[in-house]
């Protein structure tokens, strides 16, 4: 249980430590990275090699961003085990729906809540 | 006048400040992991406490990632923390959220319609893009392969 | 005597005085080390309005207001406003000037307007054409932000070059009559783009073009930097600062010894985390338009150099893979006239 924790917080951890060293040593910016790490997840997802991650690290391989892209692959196979070739295009955002639905949501929310302060 | 200048592109590059790698890189981790951390949390309790099914907990798990990220913005708190941890917050699900809830919030005063919700994606739009086109060319090229 | 020195500096006939300046200046730019000197100070980023927009234009409409109020002129009495800031068609003039009711002539100088727009009032006034011209131009941080980058609370990290867009606004009002300081001679800038496309490191973009103006001023008057108490930039900041030092040097001008750059002194560096140093119109604007002026006024200094320096990039032409293009204009300033 508490290998769990620091598996996740490690390995989690680590995959930002990679952005950071885009960051700062590339000229990409943040966008691109991030645009990046999810064709990343995407890639690794659809080979099967992120979901050994996840059961190693569990949340520290979920929640970076290269764990949505993970989502989405995976997603698009399911839907293409049950519903064939119509999968591609349903699977993938149907798998990610709960995170997409909730950033517009809350995205929403928020607006009508808060503010622009100056920091 | 255009006269771009290589000597003077070096000499800038050698005499501007650089960023401090090996801090911004400990942030990043102890930020970024310590968030992850965060995630497993929830998931535990939601599938320990709650007695949540695993699929239940993998869609509970990022809703509730990207409510925390978008209280942590509304608050003003997300850009402080991101100012110091750098990829550390911009990497996790949570960064996803202060990238959607940010214009969201700045664009208001754009109106509703073609502010808020017309400037939502305007950062965390691409991820969406390449992540969604990425996942359905994979998945074709898998359906042609008769995967 | 010749108005015209060169390809780029003019040298003024009539004497062209300041009558006042004013300068208004946000919470974090009165936390700094020039707070004393500021005619206004914000409350808060908002100053109660509803949008950052608003709140510029206020700063503009203030700065000048109490410009004409510190003159004693009547508003009417002034036969142009030369203006402009960094939004886009330059809105915080346009709305904040309105009500003024004076013949307006928007001026796009990105962070070299301040220069920019106080040498076309002069060139108004020793032209013969206006009896007293204004100069007015502001930043605000919120604004520039929102335009320029990323919203207010977008969590994403400044590169150690990334320059604080200062708070602070400066009007200023000319004429040709008064008891100085005056204005005696303008170096108007060409566009100079060395090639460097980092947004994040503006002074490094905008050195070489200060360095053009400045060397053509010397070269034209026939002055060295030594003439000058205070040659002072706008908004060139720590990176660029040390450049033009190197490109003059470069050029054979030592300007070390009297030389700074407003985005350096308007905030502690050290300690108000602003990076590579301040930048923005409101930058040169509210340094000269307080501390310079009080400067002047005490005594301290009678032959100082500003020259505003402007990025001319946008946001389209940046994501277009453009490089920074850059101005720089020269005022120079004395507390005595020239003589026919």
């Amino acid at each position: 249980m508490i290998m769990d924790y620091v598996n996740a917080f490690w390995v989690g951890g680590l995959i930002c430590v990679v952005a950071q060293i885009l960051i700062d040593k590339t000229k990409m910016t943040p966008a691109r990275i991030l645009t990046s790490f999810v064709v990343a997840g995407v890639v690794l997802g659809s080979f099967g090699i992120y979901d050994k991650l996840i059961d190693f690290a569990g949340a520290g391989a979920t929640v970076p961003i290269v764990g949505f892209g993970n989502t989405l692959v995976k997603g698009v196979m399911k839907g293409i085990r049950e519903e064939g070739f119509l999968g591609v295009f349903t699977g993938g955002i149907g798998a990610a729906a709960g995170g997409i639905a909730a950033s517009i949501f809350f995205g929403f929310l928020a607006s009508v809540i808060f503010n622009a302060k100056q920091k | 006048m255009n006269n771009s200048n290589q000597e003077y592109l070096d000499y800038i590059e050698k005499n501007s400040p650089k960023s401090k790698l090996w801090r911004n890189m400990l942030l990043a981790f102890l930020v970024g992991g310590g968030i992850c951390t965060i995630g497993q949390g929830i998931g535990d309790i939601y599938e320990k406490v709650w007695g949540l099914n695993e699929e239940s907990v993998k869609n509970a798990v990022p809703i509730t990632m990207i409510f925390l990220g978008a209280l942590f913005t509304g608050f003003n708190l997300y850009h402080k923390l991101a100012k110091f941890a750098g990829a550390g917050t911009l990497v996790p699900i949570t960064g996803f959220a202060n990238a959607v809830v940010s214009p969201a919030i700045e664009f208001k005063k754009e109106g509703y319609v073609l502010g808020v919700a017309a400037k939502m994606f305007t950062i965390a739009g691409p991820v969406l893009v390449y992540g969604i086109n990425a996942a359905i060319a994979v998945g074709m090229l898998g359906y042609l392969m008769g995967y | 005597m010749q108005k015209r020195l060169g390809a780029q500096t003019v040298r003024f006939q009539s004497p062209v005085s300041f009558l006042a300046t004013a300068s208004v200046a946000g919470q974090k730019e009165a936390q700094g080390p020039l707070s004393k000197y500021f005619d206004v100070i914000m409350e808060n980023a908002e100053w109660g309005e509803e949008t950052w927009e608003k709140t510029e234009s206020k700063m503009q409409k203030h700065a000048l207001m109490r410009a004409v109020e510190k003159s004693g002129i009547d508003v009417k009495d002034i036969n142009y406003l030369f203006a402009g800031d960094l939004l886009n068609q330059c809105i915080s003039s346009t709305f904040g000037l309105m009500d003024f009711g004076i013949p307006f002539m928007g001026v796009y100088g990105a962070c070299s307007t301040m220069a920019e727009t106080i040498g076309l009032s002069a060139m108004a006034i020793d032209g013969g054409f206006a009896n007293i011209s204004a100069a007015v131009t502001s930043s605000h941080f919120c604004t520039a932000e929102r335009q320029y980058r990323n919203p207010l609370e977008y969590g994403g990290q400044r590169t150690p070059t990334a320059q604080w867009t200062v708070t602070g606004s400066g009007a200023a009002i000319l004429s040709g009559t008064g008891q100085g300081p005056f204005v005696t001679h303008f170096t108007s800038g060409r566009i100079v783009d060395f090639g460097v496309s980092d947004a994040n490191n503006m002074g490094a973009a905008m050195a070489p073009a200060a360095a053009d103006t400045l060397s053509a001023h010397f070269r034209e008057t026939g002055r060295n930097p030594d003439f000058y108490d205070l040659i002072l930039s706008g908004d060139l900041g720590m990176v660029g600062k040390a450049a033009l030092i190197d490109l003059m040097y470069e050029k054979g001008y030592m300007i070390s010894k009297n030389y700074d750059d407003c985005g350096c002194m308007i905030f502690d560096i050290e300690k108000q985390d602003v990076h590579a140093g301040g930048s923005g119109c409101g930058c040169l604007a509210s340094t000269f338009c307080g501390y310079v002026m009080d400067m002047i006024k005490m005594g301290e200094i009678k032959n100082i150099l500003i020259m505003g320096t402007g990025a001319l990039l946008s946001q389209t032409s940046s994501l277009q893979g453009e490089t920074i293009p850059s101005v720089a204009h020269v005022v120079a300033i004395s507390t005595e006239r020239n003589r026919l």
